[in-house]
């Protein structure tokens, strides 16, 4: 989403360092989902049984891994509402493929190459051609889509491999945790270190904050958020070729609607819609947070409307509180010493 | 439904109003060009009774949804909730028959409008009064009003029986061959329009959407202003609930599911720019007639259906393409002209 931000500037080191780690967004969400875990934990029947945590983390699986490209690109003030259809279009590549008599590892090659060239595509239209991504992913939403739909219509593919499909539902060795949690903490190291200890990183957070000071810093910013929306789309096929495994099945209409979960998760952890702002420890609990949830409220017999209400309640009371956190500082700041140099806090 | 005619000025390549409305004349060509096409590949397609109805009266809901849409997209905002907003007014709709027998249509009616303005009051409220992002709180309230209309729904529906037969008339009635739906579509769009482009209030929304500090700075009431877009756009949404009532008779938890995206799609089609201040309700009108007719063309052209939503998501593309070329250009004839003078 591209707009003409006024350039804004976040000072912080008027606080001490206790209150800036723990005083925020991405630490109340954590504590929350502590909190979440704890009263479940002890008044859902069921909820601490280890095979619970094992579904949890299969169903959450893909929204993870998809948030972590997700928020590098919301960090830049770009979306991209592709991802769940590329999710599907990932899937339906990979059973046609493998149908086709193909071996799966070069079906899941090239499910990860489309994964590449559509969101080379995305990037293409929001970098070179200057659209606005939001309308762009909305686009793309729907051809990546119509042709994952277009290729294998009402159909499915459920002939698979049973070494992969056994390793997408195995669990590491003595736990209860799927293999899948492995490759997820791998990226999540090389996204963390990339956004918070390179310089590539701070770009993102530059061009975010402002554009056009981040390209007179020396940030190229069409060259990062290309790369962004091919890391968004490579990610997102990833997902895809784990979700087929998962399921067994590969559908044309697979992770529909999976978007606006991701955004709603990235958003709930603290990342801004603007750009400029955000931690993936913060989105890692959102993603956590919706789980559980999600997890602990069936268990607890209460229907997915419900969840469906919570979650939308919960997205919406943390933006609205954060919101009115900021204006309560600012109001704050207004009443303190004149001498006393006030924080600014993120729009 | 016809659209106005517009009178197209000698030199209007040197105007820059001129691109407006050449961006809308683009794609009721491009309606055109697919109405001819499939008509003669299949002359039933609009020269038969069914053909010609369906031609008018199915876009009508998409229609409504869309202009709604158009008036908050103006404003550099977006409803995610729309499609939710009309799954609960469609539910209410039938509801209030079952519920209250012998109950008036028009009653239903603005009742279920009144419902749909309330829940865009709230998305409006959280968003210009806790001045945060449009697209956050209405995908907040995308997941509650859909799960409230599951709640409040649960395993039942509404049938045609459950339905007055003057209320599902409506949806099959017709004046001089034109549906009645289609003929209310038709007012509440020209309404919208001429609100749009001949009043204060209407110009105020492309004021905001253009540069929301710059408005502000000049006086204008921005959060009245935002709050009254969303609302517009929830009432608008409850109509439609209304519409798929009379016009499909039967009511479950996922009416509407999914339609926010076609009716973001429709007006980025028509020539709403996603960023504000940029476009008209007429152009969102067409290109939600576009995105459905091209729907029932594509199986008479001889592309299958399941390649429809490719055709939508190349349409889209397409279309925020031209508008940028346009915008290119525009920028450049402004440029020239300023240096002859």
């Amino acid at each position: 989403m591209t707009t003409t931000a006024s350039t804004r500037v976040i000072r912080d080191y008027d606080r001490s360092l206790w209150r800036r780690i723990i005083v925020n967004r991405e630490f109340a969400i954590i504590a929350l989902l502590v909190l979440v875990v704890i009263v479940a934990t002890v008044s859902i029947r069921g909820f601490a049984q280890p095979i619970t945590v094992n579904y949890l983390l299969l169903d959450v699986a893909p929204i993870l891994l998809i948030a972590l490209p997700m928020t590098l690109v919301m960090i830049t003030g770009e979306i991209d509402l592709s991802v769940g259809s590329m999710v599907g279009l990932a899937s339906v590549v990979t059973g046609v493929l493998t149908e086709a008599g193909a071996p799966f590892e070069v079906a899941a090659l090239a499910a990860l190459t489309v994964g590449v060239v559509g969101g080379a595509f995305n990037g293409f239209l929001v970098t070179v051609v200057g659209l606005p991504s939001l309308a762009v992913t909305i686009g793309t939403l729907a051809l990546f889509r119509g042709l994952a739909v277009g290729l294998l219509g009402t159909t499915a593919v459920t002939d698979f491999p049973e070494t992969w499909t056994a390793l997408a539902k195995a669990k590491i060795a003595g736990t209860t945790i799927p293999y899948i949690v492995i490759p997820f903490l791998i990226l999540l190291a090389v996204f963390a270190v990339v956004l918070h200890f390179t310089p590539f990183g701070r770009g993102i957070y530059a061009i975010g904050l402002s554009k056009d000071a981040a390209r007179f810093s020396g940030v190229d910013v069409e060259r990062t958020k290309f790369i962004l929306f091919v890391l968004s789309g490579v990610v997102a096929a990833f997902a895809g070729i784990f979700y087929t495994l998962r399921f067994g099945s590969a559908r044309g209409d697979n992770a529909t609607g999976l978007e606006l979960q991701v955004i709603a998760a990235v958003v709930l952890g603290g990342v801004s819609v603007f750009g400029g702002r955000g931690h993936l420890h913060g989105v890692v609990a959102a993603v956590l947070l919706i789980g559980v949830l999600g997890s602990g409220l069936r268990l607890a017999g209460v229907t997915s409307d419900v969840i469906n209400i919570i979650t939308g309640g919960l997205l919406i009371f943390s933006v609205v509180a954060a919101s009115v956190l900021a204006w309560a500082q600012r109001l704050r700041s207004k009443a303190g010493p004149p001498f006393r140099v006030a924080a600014s806090p993120a729009p | 439904m016809t659209i106005a005619p517009v009178v197209i000025a000698p030199a209007i390549a040197k105007k820059p109003g001129g691109i407006g409305r050449a961006r809308e004349l683009g794609i009721f060509a491009a309606l055109l060009l697919v109405v001819i096409a499939a008509t003669v590949k299949n002359p039933n397609f609009l020269f038969s009774p069914d053909g010609w109805r369906d031609l008018l009266l199915t876009p009508s809901i998409l229609v409504l949804v869309a202009v709604g849409q158009a008036i908050v997209i103006i404003t550099r905002n977006v409803d995610l909730s729309v499609g939710s907003i009309m799954g609960l007014t469609a539910f209410l709709t039938g509801r209030l028959f079952i519920d209250i027998p012998g109950i008036p249509i028009w009653i239903v009616v603005i009742a279920s409008v009144v419902f749909g303005a309330l829940l865009g009051l709230i998305n409006g409220a959280l968003v210009a009064f806790a001045k945060v992002p449009a697209m956050v709180i209405t995908l907040g309230t995308l997941y509650a009003y859909r799960g409230i209309n599951v709640l409040w729904t649960g395993s039942d529906q509404i049938h045609p029986s459950d339905l007055p037969k003057e209320f599902l008339g409506l949806g099959t009635q017709q004046i001089l061959t034109i549906p009645v739906l289609s003929i209310v579509a038709l007012i509440v769009l020209a309404l919208a329009a001429w609100y749009m482009r001949n009043t204060r209030g209407g110009r105020e929304y492309y004021a905001i959407g253009s540069d929301p500090a710059a408005a502000e700075l000049y006086g204008l009431q921005v959060t009245r202003r935002v709050l009254s877009a969303f609302v517009l756009s929830g009432a608008l949404a409850g109509l439609a609930g209304v519409f798929y009532v009379t016009r499909y008779g039967s009511v479950s938890s996922q009416v509407g599911s999914g339609w926010e995206l076609d009716a973001v799609g429709a007006a980025v089609i028509g020539g709403i720019a996603i960023t504000g201040g940029v476009g008209s309700v007429w152009g969102a009108a067409i290109g939600a007639m576009l995105l459905m007719t091209i729907n029932r063309a594509l199986p008479i052209l001889g592309i299958p259906d399941f390649w429809q939503r490719a055709v939508v998501g190349v349409l889209i593309i397409g279309a925020i393409v031209l508008d940028r070329v346009l915008a290119v250009r525009q920028k450049r004839q402004l440029i020239e002209a300023r240096d002859e003078s």
